[in-house]
């Protein structure tokens, strides 16, 4: 018995794609504001479409799961299609999250959209999904402590 | 590394002792007598619940009729709160590390009008006693401070602010759950007028509680309807789970020393063995008043349900900062309130050692811990 199911088990015990890179075209660091908890993730990208991910998680069961399943989606799509992937379809493909765990799968989504921002800024491109999207406005917002050791100093 | 079966989460439950049950056994087969019968078979309940509350009382130093029964743990602190509430206290003092029983009770009253005074505690989780003498006004009528805090273990001064509290003529209630059995608890020594405890903390089963009332003491009735429990709280007794609580009460009596040593000599040497195998772990609270079986740390770029996941899979059982917040990401009161930084709550796991951990079991946790630390430090992009 278990709070997760065998997938997000799976997922998080072994997870898929973990690592950095040397030279990635985007990185994307997404901190949950709901947990404090953070995914960073790095993107190889050629001919407008992700050949490689990898990722690194600060985080519970169902973030390092959800963001594993994530890169495994995105490796071999098309930038526009990536884009379009929701945290719902996250969850789906793992077979179902406990509801308070809904909220972690957001930081792969999220984590995914700023590495492809990042990517189309240095590289001067532009994607229809993108638009609205602004990274830096929203982590200021939500004011996210990324490494978590600011408050103790 | 072969896997092992490991329980280390005694403050959240105990397993129930083999000589509890077989206590307890008869009473759920052929001695099913309603002790308000007055048929052999009713006396025969009736008198076998008169010897639980005399095991009990031994194990806490007070008269079997200051013993009444309840559901659990939480329903003798939901008791004693709203019993003592009368006249024209409306003022309640507490500290901000009591259990969501006390505080969650605490903050409705709140909302009927009722004033509460959260006392600080410092990076052991003590409360000061000034404070509380500071705290103390014409028109409070309780003072609710728990003996021994369930996350940190830290242990209160509880004679010295009951005497505070009664030098101003306040009652004072104190639960004592995860006391009892596991540190002396002598009511009259601490003088405290009501004190909460709970069957499965001590090898007992779920789902019996009591309050122990001083002789004297007058607090309102908690359920009206029968005569059950000196008219105070009405409904059949749950005649086999008191058996269960008195056995468990002699037998803690019993063994209290060998216990306390057992569980001191074990939990000592996991914090030793942890802090040498695990160099980014740092233990919360104090350790010198502190439960003999309670270690509670933290770990750097490590996410604690993470790590209880990893654990779990390896056959360990342990618990999150609070067994209560399982299923939210809420950091801990208790942590907040000794001044752990929210990013090291996070990564936070509660190990509570008992009767039954083995030096063996000790050593298959140290190993598991560091290897899953290791795995998720790894995983982490924290640096
Ligand atoms: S609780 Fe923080 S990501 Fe799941």
């Amino acid at each position: 018995m278990n709070m997760y199911n065998d997938i997000v088990m799976d997922h998080f015990m072994n997870p898929r794609n973990v690592g950095e890179m040397k030279e990635p075209d985007g990185i994307g660091i997404y901190g949950s504001p709901t947990c404090g908890d953070l995914m960073q993730i790095h993107i190889k990208i050629e001919d407008d479409v992700i050949t490689d991910a990898k990722f690194k998680a600060y985080g519970c069961g169902s973030a390092i799961a959800s963001s594993s399943m994530a890169t495994t989606l995105i490796i071999g799509l098309k930038v526009e299609e990536a884009l379009k992937l929701t945290n719902g379809e996250i969850v789906d493909k793992l077979e179902g999250l406990p509801e308070a765990k809904i909220h972690c799968s957001v930081l792969a989504d999220m984590a995914i959209k700023k590495a492809i921002f990042d990517y189309a800024e240095s590289n001067d491109k532009h994607y229809d999904a993108l638009k609205g999207f602004d990274p830096y406005e929203m982590q200021e917002e939500e004011h996210v402590c990324i490494c978590g050791k600011d408050e103790e100093s | 590394m072969e896997k092992r079966n490991v329980y280390m989460d005694y403050s959240a439950t105990t397993p129930l002792k083999g000589e509890v049950l077989d206590a307890m056994m008869p009473y759920l087969k052929e001695n099913y007598g309603n002790p308000s019968s007055i048929y052999s078979k009713g006396i025969e309940s009736k008198e076998a619940i008169k010897q639980s509350r005399t095991k009990i009382s031994r194990l806490i130093g007070s008269k079997s009729d200051e013993i009444y029964f309840t559901s659990s743990g939480s329903e003798a602190d939901n008791w004693a709160i709203f019993g003592a509430l009368k006249g024209n206290g409306k003022h309640i003092v507490t500290s901000k590390i009591e259990h969501p029983a006390i505080l969650n009770t605490l903050s409705y009253l709140e909302t009927k009008g009722y004033d509460v005074t959260y006392l600080d505690v410092n990076e052991s989780g003590l409360v000061n006693p000034d404070d509380l003498e500071k705290a103390i006004r014409d028109d409070t009528a309780l003072v609710t401070i728990m003996m021994a805090n369930n996350e940190i273990g830290t242990i209160q001064p509880i004679q010295k602010l009951v005497k505070l509290a009664h030098d101003k003529n306040v009652l004072f209630h104190s639960d004592a759950v995860q006391a009892l059995g596991n540190i002396p608890v002598d009511v009259n020594k601490l003088g405290v007028d009501m004190m909460s405890f709970s069957a499965h903390k001590i090898y007992g089963p779920k789902g019996i509680g009591a309050l122990y009332i001083k002789e004297g003491i007058e607090i309102e009735n908690f359920v009206y309807g029968g005569g059950q429990e000196n008219g105070k709280r009405a409904g059949t007794e749950n005649v086999p789970a008191i058996i269960g609580f008195g056995k468990a009460a002699e037998l803690a009596m019993n063994c209290l020393k060998e216990h306390v040593c057992h569980c001191l000599d074990l939990r000592n040497y996991l914090a030793d063995e942890l802090y040498a195998a695990v160099f980014d772990s740092h233990v919360n609270g104090t350790m010198l008043d502190r439960l003999p079986g309670n270690l509670n740390v933290s770990f750097d770029y490590a996410e604690g349900e993470a790590i209880l996941l990893m654990l779990d899979y390896m056959g360990i059982s342990v618990s999150t900062g609070s067994a209560c917040g399982s299923s939210d990401s809420v950091p801990s009161h208790v942590l907040t309130a000794i001044g752990v930084p929210e990013s090291r709550i996070h990564g936070t796991i509660r190990f509570s050692i008992g009767c039954f951990t083995t030096k063996d079991d000790v050593d298959y946790v140290v190993k598991a811990v560091k290897e899953v630390t290791k795995k998720l430090k790894e995983l982490s992009p924290l640096k």
